[in-house]
């Protein structure tokens, strides 16, 4: 029995480089298929990094009105998109649940960056009065949630945050949070995707891209090769329910429970303090209630940064001890996708559960010294009843959150 | 933990940046005063374009004591937000340095970031957006930190020393109630113990401008910038354009009380809601906003009759006032009708994000003086706008209870209750 409040997962949307829609990136994920390649949404070659993991074959007309696509930039097609696939697998028609039960609270971390690369080019280029009607809420960071909203007809609480690659935690956190309040059912989560000039000579400026060609061999966190990320687009939708909600309507399916969660922010550079990553991990245990040894595997953040990998090494085994729990980071098959990342590892999370199996890390060897137990090469069979998911951005965001299954489910 | 004993969060520090003044002294004497800061726009050459003005800080960074490093790498925007926060951290009167890190947190409300950095380096990389390849070269080092504005959170965790829970809220021009609201569900759930919550927004630049203009949200009345915004007005024809900051140090009640501290307000309750409707247009009948209303109002326990004063959106467009009127009515009956209700939009504009926070700068400032500020420019209410707008001239008026509400594109309706704690009856 799940205790009064319990948040519970019903329903995953997910869009990733190596897979559209939950069954597709998960086969692929086992598979350990790699979803980076070469830029080809623009000609990346004049740039000192080029490989991203881009989404192929989603084309928005299949799933959305036309007079959508003029007012919408590619990171809201998707999550407009993946809303639909999370609410399906929920087996919820939103608008038949009475009005302000349910709410949506997304993530964003550049907001629809593409669209609004293509306004300035109009009002520089050409002047003001080029500029879309629809460039006011387009390319803002709450545009995901209000479209969401419109589309399924959510007049529940509804929010959005920024915290850069960690935001996908904190906005399912604060989605637990409105349940716990009395909301019934809100969606959550994260897609982003700026893949465009603009956005790339923006990321390129935080100085954390990989520059290597070669896709297998680019981003390898935890490796001693390890040389930056590759960004990628996409992520993932939740269904969030009170679990006597979810329960009382007959819920198909329970993929788990979203148990605990902390969140913190390293300390000014030069402070000599330490990095706070640690002690999210200890406070997103003690809110989930749960010692060290029940977490049965954590999905990294894996920044692929040597200096990043060494402090969430370093946090990882002083509270799980060396070699003490298998840690695992699927996003090399990706890329990062900012702030759809976490929503992604969570959904990965809930179906490592489900199944038994822990994806893998590909590419990577984890270096001797992080004394890491990385899963690397094949999926590794498991009885896994919780798992920890890690998610930091830059300027030293630190977001944990503990996820449990259910067992009879299995 | 039950509703009646959950934990009571109070302000105890007030960090104001508007348009017209700086500090918060300055802040609330504008707007006692019934002085408006519009003015013809002079950040950028606004000539061509159809609204030309705007609320503007007349801001010095070195003088606010920003250092050449912190001007480098942070947008106006986030300057605003560090400098409102040591503000609002010096007036409580709290040594953040003896608090545990990890027990202070940051929300910082932004509706678009760091848009003036943004159309500002696009312009350099893309050579006036000749290049569509935009060129690397040319790019600042600290562009980052204007892709992503959750900069401006970790600025001020920065500047204040918090290594607890920071994130920036991003819910258009709701932003400023949302980080409030976000802020206090934090420490009344326990995760902190004092939080550094506010907004921020410096929109006035030509990408900004420029897309208002494509939806005439925003007035076009370019020959008389100091009467332009007209709340509830006859006349009114779209909102004027602003920026600012205000942030707050939120304790919990107790805690706050124990080290003696100045207690202005306590945010007693929020609520958000969505009119799944359109992203920019409001629905007439003010549902979801007297919604918010009440659900803000019931986690406040506070009857709608104790109002004492209705900060309003008030953004000076026609369908806002018509939306507003109605969700007033909706969710206070006859009592929206008695009560005072102000715009504060109409002196120092619609700083977008920023403006829920300085608004609830307004609202505290107002139970603490017991004024209630006016709304200037307003000297023939429009036909539908039957509410007791206090016009042009500021007025006292015994105020524990305030209501703030806000809407914002993407459809969030957001309202905020503050009240007197130590009001009689408390």
């Amino acid at each position: 029995m799940t205790a009064p409040g319990t948040t519970v997962v019903t329903g995953l949307g997910v869009a990733a480089p190596t897979g559209l829609g939950l069954d597709a990136y998960w086969r692929a994920t086992l598979a350990g298929h790699n979803g980076i390649g070469r830029i080809t949404r623009f000609d990346p070659s004049s740039y000192p990094a080029r490989l991203a993991g881009e989404i192929t074959g989603f084309n928005a007309e299949d799933h959305l009105p036309s007079r959508l696509l003029p007012q919408t930039d590619r990171m809201t097609r998707i999550a407009l998109v993946s809303a639909d696939w999370a609410f399906a697998d929920a087996g919820v028609v939103p608008g038949e649940l009475p009005d302000y039960d349910v709410g949506v609270i997304t993530a964003s971390h550049s907001g629809g960056f593409e669209f609004g690369q293509n306004e300035l080019k109009a009002l520089w280029s050409k002047g003001g009065q080029y500029v879309s009607a629809y460039q006011s809420f387009a390319w803002f960071y709450a545009v995901n949630s209000g479209q969401i909203s419109i589309r399924n007809g959510l007049r529940g609480p509804s929010s959005v945050v920024v915290s850069d690659q960690a935001g996908g935690l904190d906005a399912v956190a604060q989605a637990r949070r409105q349940i716990r309040k009395g909301t019934r059912l809100v969606i959550s989560g994260a897609v982003d995707a700026s893949i465009c000039p603009w956005g790339w000579v923006a990321q390129l400026a935080g100085g954390r891209l990989s520059g290597g060609d070669d896709p297998g061999s680019a981003y390898l966190p935890f490796d001693e090769r390890a040389r930056g990320h590759v960004p990628g687009e996409g992520g993932a939708l939740l269904v969030l329910e009170d679990a006597e909600h979810a329960r009382a309507r007959g819920a198909a399916k329970i993929y788990g429970e979203i148990a605990g969660y902390a969140s913190t922010v390293d300390p000014k550079p030069g402070s000599g303090r330490i990095p706070g990553l640690h002690k999210a991990i200890e406070l997103a245990l003690a809110d989930a209630g749960a010692e060290p040894a029940e977490i049965d595997v954590v999905f990294a953040d894996a920044a692929g940064i040597p200096e990043l990998d060494r402090v969430e090494a370093e946090a990882i085994t002083a509270v799980f001890g060396a070699h003490g729990v298998p840690v695992t980071a699927p996003k090399t098959m990706t890329g990062r996708l900012y702030s759809g990342a976490a929503p992604l590892d969570l959904a990965a999370a809930f179906l490592s559960l489900r199944d038994g199996v822990i994806p893998p890390t590909i590419g990577s060897s984890a270096a001797a010294d992080y004394r890491l137990d990385l899963v690397t090469d094949a999926p590794r069979p498991a009885v896994l009843r919780t798992a920890l998911v890690l998610a930091r951005g830059a300027g030293g965001f630190n977001s944990a959150m503990v996820v449990r299954g259910t067992p009879e489910t299995h | 933990m039950t509703a009646g004993e959950r934990r009571r969060v109070v302000i105890t520090g007030i960090g104001v940046t508007a348009p017209g003044g700086f500090g918060t002294k300055s802040f609330w004497d504008l707007l006692t005063d019934g002085r408006t800061a519009t003015r013809r726009i002079s950040l950028f050459d606004a000539s061509t374009f159809r609204s030309q003005i705007a609320a503007e800080v007349d801001f010095d960074a070195e003088l606010s004591g920003l250092t050449p490093q912190e001007i480098r790498r942070m947008d106006r925007a986030a300057q605003f937000a560090v400098v409102t926060a040591r503000e609002a951290v010096a007036d409580s009167g709290l040594e953040f340095a003896a608090l545990d890190p990890y027990r202070t947190g940051v929300t910082i409300g932004s509706a678009v970031g760091a848009t003036m950095s943004l159309d500002q380096e696009y312009r350099t990389v893309s050579d006036d957006g000749r290049l569509e390849l935009v060129d690397y070269a040319y790019a600042v080092p600290h562009l980052y930190n204007h892709l992503v504005p959750s900069s401006f959170a970790t600025e001020v965790a920065w500047a204040v020393g918090a290594e607890g829970p920071a994130t920036v809220v991003s819910t258009g021009c709701t932003s400023g109630l949302d980080a409030i609201g976000y802020a206090a569900e934090i420490l009344r759930e326990g995760s902190a113990d004092v939080m550094v919550a506010g907004a921020t927004d410096a929109p006035i630049s030509p990408i900004t401008v420029a897309c208002f203009d494509a939806i005439q949200a925003t007035t076009p009345r370019n020959d008389d910038p100091a009467h332009a915004s007209r709340p509830f007005d006859a006349s009114r024809n779209g909102f004027v354009l602003g920026e600012g900051a205000a942030v707050f140090v939120l304790e919990e009640l107790g805690r706050a009380r124990a080290r003696g501290a100045k207690i202005y307000a306590e945010v007693a309750g929020h609520a958000s809601r969505s009119n799944a409707f359109h992203m920019t247009g409001l629905r007439p009948d003010g549902k979801e906003m007297a919604e918010a209303i009440r659900v803000a109002l019931d986690e406040a326990g506070v009857n709608g009759t104790e109002i004492d004063y209705i900060n309003a959106h008030g953004s000076g467009t026609k369908q806002n006032d018509r939306h507003e009127t109605a969700a007033f009515k909706r969710s206070l009956g006859e009592h929206a009708r008695r009560t005072p209700v102000s715009s504060i939009k109409s002196m120092v504009g619609h700083s977008l994000g920023a403006i829920g926070s300085i608004e609830v700068a307004a609202s505290v400032l107002a139970i603490t003086h017991d004024v209630v500020p006016p709304t200037a420019n307003l000297p023939n209410p429009a036909p539908e706008s039957d509410q007791a707008y206090v016009p042009l001239t500021a007025r006292d008026h015994k105020t524990d209870v305030v209501l703030s509400v806000g809407s914002g594109f993407g459809g969030f309706q957001s309202a905020v209750v503050l009240t007197n704690p130590f009001r009689s009856g408390q």
